[in-house]
């Protein structure tokens, strides 16, 4: 758990008023394919603030990557952010220049990948990959980088620090390339860690170290965490709120031990079901059908074609968020009004 | 009886590692022993790095064992010659994990699936072509589409193309190495219950790779765990799940994340130092087998 305690007195120092760390709203990005844009992202919105965790969860082609790559104006042709505004710290993203992006990969926002063999440089140490992201910030010199580099290493636990620091990426098993990768997020001091599928490569052992590892430090800095993954059971046990993505859309939102108990979306339940548990032998509630590919989503609401709950108004047009009770909110006919315009769901907006 | 038994089953590769190093020889499988009954479904599990694909493929001899016996309904296949073996793996079949790259890409799905029949000659070309079809239906797909090709598919729909051509001559036994581990939630559920579904029509005996351990628990009757090459523990999979005895086994399973908030977890850190790595497995309870 967070230390509400330093959450307060950060947001209290930070910009003075209640705003979130990170806030998206009508995020819209897509591909640019055969003269005609077509969306993977749509509309998308969300709160993250000091110290939270915020789990984003869905199947591949949910649109969750490519969420985080849009706030990290990392999006390269043929994609392009299409539409929308990010504000990260009292600063607009969508607006900033890629010198100030710069600035702000690294020692506002961290990233941690999925792979880290890739995300890694093959040919430089580790502890010079540290390094040149610590003098690129500013955050030390030539001389005092190495040491910097050492004690980052220590601090996520990676045995043998001094001598490691020397070490190549491949010379590192999976847990600690991850690990190091992590002390590389870490090395500017971020406020927000996005973390895509942090331990999805990993076997399951691993992944509960480094799950330990980014816990403790999440904890210890007062990091917020956007945390990208397929898995309920990692969501259920880092997250304090969560956000299900479906056909590039957030279909439901709510904190984590309420969406457990009582999922809301027909896709959240259906999701929850086909975790396989403790029932051997019977068989798994399975979602039928697939998920459909970006640019041939269906006209009213994209999971409709699958949903076992699918009524007369679901296939006509894309249900709008439906406020609920403690946080919550739900893209869904079951539990709101019928479909509004997209307009009046902006107007009515995301705040 | 058993429908196969394997005993003491090795392999060692050799690692070279420089020019004018001596290379060192590894045991990645290391003297595997366990049987499984006609209609069962045994689950091999541990991590990367455990020995259990090296296993599955040792049994098919897709990978020739350095050591060992492989009974497969009462006869020892590690001493079948070369034709000998490729008749008997007409009856023991393999599904592996990745849809994507075990399907050939230029070859139309129809063929890949009829592949099978046509290179141990299962009679005319109308009578594979029905045989064909017949599988599509088995498997949950549109005999129509027969002519695509295996990009046009999704990786759930291509693992039941995998399965189908499996399945094309009447296998009694299959191992699935990973079978769902590449696709999505959802999209997994489907295919594991077709793979019950099958197993009951079909009367089929699995070995199930994985490491997933909330599938494993999910289907299989029984399950092995394997570790550096050596099982570690075996046993039913709800004993085994509820009452753990070795100390690596705990520690996988105090390390699944579960899918509930209000959980609390201890998780169990393994220390290598705790157990002997040497130790043979002995029968700590009815079937339940730990190497403590």
């Amino acid at each position: 758990m967070p230390d509400p305690g330093r959450r307060a007195a950060q947001s209290a120092v930070g910009s003075g008023a209640r705003e979130p760390l990170l806030a998206v709203r009508h995020l819209t990005t897509g591909f640019d394919h055969d003269g005609r844009f077509v969306p993977a992202v749509i509309d998308v919105g969300f709160d993250l603030r000091r110290g939270e965790t915020l789990g984003l969860v869905g199947e591949s082609g949910s649109g969750k990557s490519l969420t985080a790559l849009s706030i990290m104006r990392l999006v390269e042709p043929p994609g392009r952010i299409s539409g929308g505004s990010i504000r990260f710290d009292g600063r607009d993203l969508m607006s900033a220049s890629e010198r100030e992006m710069q600035q702000v990969r690294g020692s506002g926002i961290g990233l941690i990948f999925q792979e880290p063999m890739t995300a890694l440089n093959p040919v430089f140490t580790i502890g010079s990959q540290i390094e040149e992201t610590l003098r690129i910030h500013g955050r030390a010199t030539r001389r005092s980088a190495r040491q910097q580099a050492v004690d980052l290493l220590a601090a996520v636990s990676i045995p043998e620090p001094a001598r490691r620091v020397r070490d190549y990426p491949h010379q590192l098993s999976g847990g600690l390339r991850q690990r190091a990768l992590i002390a590389m997020a870490l090395a500017c001091e971020p406020s927000l860690v996005i973390a895509d599928e942090p331990t999805t490569a990993l076997d399951v052992t691993i992944q509960a170290q480094i799950l330990d590892l980014l816990r403790e430090l999440r904890q210890r800095m007062g990091l917020a965490l956007l945390l990208i993954t397929h898995d309920l059971g990692v969501v259920a046990e880092m997250a304090d709120r969560v956000a299900v993505m479906y056909a590039g859309r957030i279909v439901e939102e709510a904190p984590v031990a309420e969406l457990f108990a009582d999922p809301k979306h027909p896709y959240t339940r259906g999701l929850m079901e086909s975790i396989p548990g403790a029932d051997s032998g019977r068989r798994l509630r399975a979602i039928q059908g697939t998920v459909p590919p970006p640019g041939q989503l269906p006209p009213g609401c994209a999971f409709e074609p699958r949903c076992p709950d699918r009524f007369e108004p679901c296939p006509a047009a894309q249900p709008a968020d439906t406020r609920l009770p403690g946080g919550r909110r739900v893209k869904c006919y079951l539990h709101g009004p019928a479909a509004e315009p997209v307009e009046a769901a902006a107007a009515r907006g995301e705040r | 009886m058993a429908l196969l038994e394997v005993r003491g089953l090795t392999k060692e590769f050799t690692r070279r590692q420089g020019l004018f190093q001596r290379p060192s020889i590894v045991r990645a499988v290391d003297g595997v022993t366990f049987a499984i009954d006609g209609g069962e479904t045994f689950g091999l599990v541990g991590e990367s790095g455990s020995g259990k694909t090296t296993t599955g493929r040792c049994i098919l001899r897709l990978i020739e064992p350095s050591a060992g016996e492989v009974w497969f309904k009462g006869e020892n296949v590690l001493t079948f010659a070369r034709q000998r073996m490729r008749q008997a793996r007409r009856d023991m079949q393999i599904v592996f994990q990745d849809p994507y790259s075990s399907l050939n890409p230029r070859m139309r799905v129809g063929d890949i699936v009829e592949e099978p029949l046509v290179i141990h000659r299962t009679g005319p070309r109308a009578g594979r072509r029905a045989r064909v079809e017949e599988l599509f239906r088995l498997v949950g797909l549109d005999p129509s589409q027969l002519a695509r090709y295996p990009h046009q598919f999704s990786g759930g729909q291509r693992q039941r193309i995998g399965l189908a051509r499996a399945l094309a001559l009447n296998p009694s036994f299959i191992i699935a190495d990973e079978p769902v581990s590449a696709l999505d939630v959802s999209v997994q559920a489907q295919v594991v219950n077709l793979l019950m579904e099958l197993q009951e029509r079909l009367k089929l005996t699995y070995l199930f790779i994985a490491h997933d351990l909330r599938l494993v628990r999910h289907i299989c009757n029984r399950v092995a765990v394997m570790y550096l090459g050596r099982i570690v523990e075996m046993g039913e999979t709800e004993r085994l799940f509820e009452s753990p005895a070795h100390p690596y086994t705990q520690a996988l399973l105090s390390a699944i994340p579960v899918p509930d908030p209000a959980a609390t977890r201890q998780r169990i850190v393994l220390d290598p130092a705790s157990f002997d790595r040497d130790a043979a497995l002995r029968e700590i309870g009815t079937g339940h087998f730990a190497a403590v």
